[in-house]
């Protein structure tokens, strides 16, 4: 209960400062709407807005499924032949501390002239992929060696030693990492709206832009809240399934 | 029941040789213990036997047929993900389909390790000990000619580690297997083992048989002279090596 009222009464306070504060007169509209102003300016376009989140949102869940796919399937890879991940690991970190805004233009050059939701996968992809190719892989080393020993002693074979051990040993750091992940996809998702400006005129992130342009600050803050709220939605989420799967560590 | 003849090993990652022409029989039901200081090989010769090692020489002679052995570590390693008779019944499950007989063999195993009520229990929820049972349930279950046991005690306090040793010795007379037992420790080498070897440097320095009268209560085994006499010359021998 507690876990919940703090940040609400948080909430409320940073609400009521906000709003104290506008009403002063200290601070041009422009500049900070007050948050009734951003309430409405969220209801009058609830319907754009939802359609926005939508499709912001559709980005995201392609691209983290993606990324699950892709970053399960290589650290798989990895476990199980050290030339592959020596040969393609690097290439990963180079992917990863690359700043994704810098290659987004790229991307959308090469395969959003004709599909830029296209472009805005990959680049939300890109993202979201490095922390659970990194995380996998580690969930896959950290096998219990003896209990290694003891599947190779009652001569399990290869599909029980990777269901039955490596998967689940694996299982807490790839849940892990969906956390991280989901957060990812959804920055990737949003920088990849703004790269693409007009053209991905249909996400979160072009409404934002749009609102932007005109000054209406209200809906820009609407905007960002959408996001944010979706962001913890993801969060959250991913954070229930892994108290749900991993409830014997409880 | 196992016979080991002139074993060589050495890891991959030395050049120093672990194991030196090491040579030993063991008899059915009898355990052994091996004892020696860190890095002596005591633990490289239980994998030597489980064939989770091969031997660069020598060879180790089974009797005919499948042979039967099972592995007990320091630490428990149980999977955190199963329940109990889910863990116990890891060798079993790894072989065939796990059936209703399967199960209750299982509750069976954990009553004799006095685990009884606890088989829908995660390890999480055990203490050290419970878990340490739970591990010696999963080698048994097998029905194991060979029980090898590597300092399986070492983490456990003293009251807990006499309680653990009664429990093997009871086992082992209800079940009659042979067991290798490596231990740091003097004290439950003598109390447990028909045979003791000092180990040195990969190779037997030494036997001791303690022979103890296990017909007596176990507090009048550990005071009596048979016990004593066995940790002196334990502990001479283990002086001997310095």
């Amino acid at each position: 209960m507690k876990r919940v009222l703090l940040p609400l009464l948080a909430l409320s306070a940073i609400i009521l400062a906000w709003h104290l504060w506008v009403a002063s007169g200290n601070v041009p509209k422009f500049i900070l709407p007050a948050p009734g102003a951003v309430a409405g300016a969220l209801i009058d376009n609830f319907g754009p807005f939802m359609l926005a989140a939508a499709s912001t949102f559709k980005v995201t869940l392609i691209a983290l499924t993606a990324a699950v796919i892709s970053g399960v399937a290589l650290a798989l890879a990895f476990s199980l032949s050290r030339t592959v991940e020596m040969t393609v690991y690097p290439f990963a970190v180079i992917l990863q501390v690359t700043p994704i805004v810098s290659i987004a233009p790229l991307v959308l050059i090469w395969v959003g002239i004709d599909n830029v939701e296209r472009a805005l996968v990959i680049i939300a992809w890109l993202a979201a992929f490095f922390p659970i190719l990194a995380n996998m892989s580690a969930g896959l080393r950290a096998v219990d060696k003896n209990l290694s020993e003891l599947f190779t002693l009652y001569g399990a074979t290869r599909w029980q030693r990777f269901w039955r051990l490596l998967w689940p040993t694996a299982m807490p750091y790839l849940l892990a990492s969906l956390k991280v992940s989901g957060g990812f996809a959804l920055i990737g998702a949003v920088v990849a709206e703004f790269v693409a400006g007009s053209g991905g005129a249909t996400g979160l992130a072009w409404r934002i832009l749009e609102a932007g342009n005109r000054l209406q600050t209200e809906k820009m803050f609407a905007g960002l809240i959408l996001l944010s709220v979706m962001g913890v939605c993801i969060f959250y989420s991913f954070a229930a399934l892994e108290r749900w799967l991993l409830a014997y560590r409880r | 029941m196992l016979s080991a003849t002139d074993l060589h090993f050495t890891y991959a990652e030395s050049d120093r040789p672990v194991i030196r022409g090491i040579s030993f029989d063991l008899k059915a039901g009898e355990i052994v213990s091996l004892l020696g200081p860190s890095g002596c090989g005591k633990s490289t010769i239980l994998r030597l036997v489980a064939g989770l090692l091969s031997p660069e020489s020598g060879m180790i002679t089974w009797p005919a047929g499948e042979k039967r052995l099972s592995f007990v570590f320091q630490d428990a390693a149980l999977m955190p993900w199963a329940t109990v008779t889910e863990n116990v019944l890891l060798p079993l499950s790894l072989k065939n389909t796990v059936g209703e007989s399967d199960v209750e063999k299982a509750h069976d195993m954990l009553a004799a390790v006095g685990l009884e009520g606890f088989d829908k229990r995660y390890p999480h929820k055990l203490s050290g000990g419970q878990r340490m049972r739970v591990s010696i349930a999963r080698a048994l279950i097998a029905h194991p000619e060979l029980l090898l046991l590597d300092e399986p005690f070492a983490a456990l306090d003293e009251i807990l580690r006499f309680q653990m040793n009664e429990m093997l010795l009871k086992l082992r007379r209800k079940q009659g297997w042979s067991a290798l037992f490596v231990t740091h420790s003097v004290y439950e080498a003598a109390y447990l083992s028909d045979r003791v070897f000092i180990i040195k440097n990969g190779t037997i320095e030494g036997e001791v048989k303690p022979s103890l009268n296990r017909d007596l209560p176990s507090f009048e085994q550990r005071g009596s002279p048979e016990f004593s006499k066995a940790v002196s010359r334990i502990s001479k021998l283990l002086e001997a090596r310095r």
